[in-house]
């Protein structure tokens, strides 16, 4: 067998039925292959469509994801994705065509030093110079992407190693060689018995969780401790799903544009439960003044997130869900009283009601840009699959979209990756062809990877772009006009193409929404519809995000609204 | 402080890339470097020497943890382990100076490696005290070259590195 038919069998082997990929010289034979194969091959129009769509997949999806793009330009326009997907620790199997084994390090034709310039931004990489060595290193790569803490691999192929002929019998697989690599899954039981002490004992408990609970598939414990222990919840960016946010437990999301009452909760916290989470500083501003009066458990998998940025009275290093299963089997053993805290839920409630977030409709009749999040919210009943762009659409999504379920908001939170939403939104539409997929967007965001409406249009993938149109790069400009005098130095971009034709030019549908009565209806003609659309929303152009604690900040700086 | 740490890795290539790469990568400066096969082919050791400054060395050493090829990092008491570096020196000699450079090459138990009418090169190995204290004597007589490597170190007794 041919080894790049192998490769294919191999990926099958792994459960994959689907690639993003844009082929190449150094991808021929692999292509040729493909052209037989029942892998499903989503042609993207940019090699960073391909990264983010199979990023999205994984993210929906819960499998890993692959992406395939071939050697020098084709793999170097990976490395966004590729570290998007490191940042928030989203499994992905990147594979790259390589120039052939004999014009290796020659500056040859479409050259680069793929494993070399990933390396900081993968879980691990393999040059692959021998094809006997395929299908183990592939077994390794999935192994690796999908286990312990999820990450990117690269695979990089020269194009010789894929033409060789070789032996492959998929029913015999060869044994992994990871004597380095045991990722610890269960936590350790005096840990998690001193962790339930402190929760039994504590008088202003938080749990706050992030993206790691999603990874682990631990919503459900989650919300057992929660319930259990009657302590409410806040959870970052990526954790958005893993706690309902339509419970009364839940306070939403914390951090620089976090709800008041999360931030106020974490002010005065007496014990912080940590899950899945890494203190990132957008989430803790000032480090020093973060939950001053807590201490602090923190469950994770990976045991390099315990302590680095905030030191962990207990750390729990493990899988979130069966530690957070084993700390519930401890919890049930002592007696925890609803009242044991009254006081403290007393005054969350009176946060809530004393620092609401506020849904303005319009101002001078435009529309205002949580308005129409809220609307996608109301339209979709909350059901969608939400992808974002990155900047002010971003976080008025999450503030505005009130997540239900885990796997369906899906973001690129810790690079910020701009562009990253409409790719990811086609790969969570390939991975869940019934659900309504949404991407809220920027006008700034979206015109980075726009070129995916061809990939859209051609696989009929029927989702949903719903502009935040405000001519502006618009994160960018708030801080301009917040922290530096208004100077909207290189911000404006008026000069825009008409998205109405452009999503037409496509063979997309494109509708446009100027006013707040008209915006319902609008939305439901699009997401009605089995093609895909883009909805151009002209929001209110300075609207800013509130609220907000200015970077490295403390809750005493807050922002709540427009000052 | 100086840390001494003593990582065996899967021998595979890159490996020296990817460790290095981190240390720079997470803010910490490693002072020397040593690699080298072990007993086993299949594994080497770094024996790699590091100043902690502003962050604690465990974060670095549970990220090199992460790496794949990385199988055990010991991070080596001073007290607990035995340590040697390796100097060579090609220092001035001649006939007023050689005897007298001669016995402190006794004194320091360090080897004349080769002659030649006006240079000597010598090797010692020792700590990294040792070596520099044999070196700041051997100055005053003319240093055309020296070349030191890296530490390497062992824990005492019988419990493996």
């Amino acid at each position: 067998m041919r080894a790049a038919e192998v490769i294919l069998e191999a990926l099958k082997r792994e459960g994959v039925d689907t690639i993003f990929g844009f082929p190449g010289g150094a991808l021929l034979p692999l292509y040729d292959a493909l052209y037989d194969s029942d892998i499903r091959h989503i042609l993207v129009r940019h090699e960073q469509g391909a990264g983010h769509a199979a990023d999205g997949y994984a993210r929906a999806s819960g499998k890993v994801g692959v992406c395939l793009a071939t050697s020098g330009p084709g793999a170097t326009n990976l490395v966004t994705p590729i570290a998007t997907a490191y940042m928030d620790s989203i499994p992905l199997v990147a594979i790259t065509g390589q120039v052939s084994r004999h014009l290796l390090g020659l500056d040859s034709f479409q050259e680069a030093d793929v494993t070399g310039i990933t390396m900081p931004i993968v879980k691990h990489s393999y040059l692959v110079k021998d094809a006997k060595l395929l299908p183990r290193i592939i077994r390794e790569a999935f192994h690796i992407a999908g286990t312990g803490r999820p990450g990117p691999v690269v695979i990089d192929i020269p194009v010789d190693v894929t033409k060789e002929e070789m032996e492959y019998d998929p029913d015999n697989p060869p044994a992994m060689e990871l004597p380095g690599y045991k990722p610890n899954l269960k936590g350790h039981p005096k840990q998690i018995r001193e962790a339930a002490r402190l929760i039994a004992a504590a008088e202003r408990p938080v749990i706050y969780a992030g993206g790691g609970v999603i990874a682990s598939g631990a919503s459900e414990e989650l919300r057992k401790l929660a319930l259990y222990g009657h302590i409410p919840v806040t959870t970052t960016l990526t954790g958005k799903g893993a706690f309902p946010e339509d419970h009364h437990l839940s306070m939403g999301m914390l951090g620089m544009h976090g709800t008041p009452y999360a931030n106020y909760a974490i002010s005065k916290a007496d014990l912080i439960i940590a899950v899945g989470v890494r203190f990132d500083d957008r989430v803790t501003g000032n480090l020093q003044a973060f939950a001053p009066e807590a201490r602090f458990i923190h469950i994770d998998q990976d045991p390099a997130e315990i302590s680095k940025n905030v030191p962990a009275d207990v750390p729990i290093v493990g899988d979130a869900k069966k530690v957070l299963a084993a700390l519930n089997a401890e919890l049930e053993k002592v007696d925890l009283s609803p009242d044991r805290h009254l006081p403290w839920m007393e005054q969350v409630e009176a946060w809530k009601r004393e620092h609401p977030l506020v849904i303005r409709e319009s101002e001078c009749g435009e529309i205002m840009p949580e308005f129409a999040v809220r609307k996608i919210w109301e339209v979709t009943q909350g059901e969608a699959i939400v992808c974002t762009e990155v900047g002010q659409n971003q976080m008025w999504a999450a503030l505005f979209y009130t997540s239900r379920y885990p796997r369906r908001f899906i973001t690129s939170g810790g690079l910020g990756t701009m562009g990253f939403g409409f790719p990811a939104a086609i790969g969570a539409q390939v991975a869940r062809p019934d659900a309504l997929v949404v991407d809220i967007a920027g006008d700034g965001s979206f015109q980075m990877t726009v070129q995916e409406l061809a990939t859209a249009v051609q696989h009929r993938l029927p989702v949903k772009v719903c502009i935040l149109n405000n001519q502006y790069l618009g994160m960018v400009r708030q801080w301009q006009e917040l922290f530096w005098s208004r100077r909207y130095s290189y911000t404006c971009i008026e000069c825009q193409p008409d998205f109405v034709k452009l999503a037409e030019a496509y063979g997309a549908e494109g509708y446009r929404a100027t006013r707040p009565e008209e915006l319902e209806e609008i939305l439901r003609a699009a997401f009605a519809s089995d093609r895909p659309s883009v909805i151009d929303i002209r929001v209110k152009r300075e609207a800013n995000v509130f609220p907000m604690i200015p970077a490295g900040g403390t809750v005493h700086d807050m922002m709540e609204r427009e000052p | 402080m100086k840390h001494t740490l003593s990582v065996l890795v899967e021998n595979k290539p890159g490996v020296l890339t990817r460790v290095a790469g981190l240390f720079a990568r997470r803010g910490f400066n490693i002072d020397s470097l040593v690699v080298a096969e072990t007993e086993n082919p299949a594994v080497s050791r770094m024996t790699i020497t590091v100043e902690e400054q502003d962050r604690p060395i465990e974060q670095v050493s549970k990220q090199l943890h992460k790496l794949i090829n990385v199988l055990k990092i010991t991070d080596l008491d001073p007290a607990g382990s035995v340590e040697r570096e390796l100097l060579l020196i090609k220092v001035k000699a001649n006939a007023q100076t050689r005897s007298e450079i001669m016995q402190i090459v006794e004194i320091f138990r360090a080897k004349i490696v080769d002659v030649s009418p006006e240079v000597l090169i010598i090797e010692t190995t020792g700590t990294r005290e040792k070596v520099s204290a044999f070196l700041e004597l051997m100055r005053p007589f003319g240093v055309i070259e020296l070349m030191r490597t890296g530490r390497i170190a062992m824990s005492r007794g019988k419990r493996p590195t």
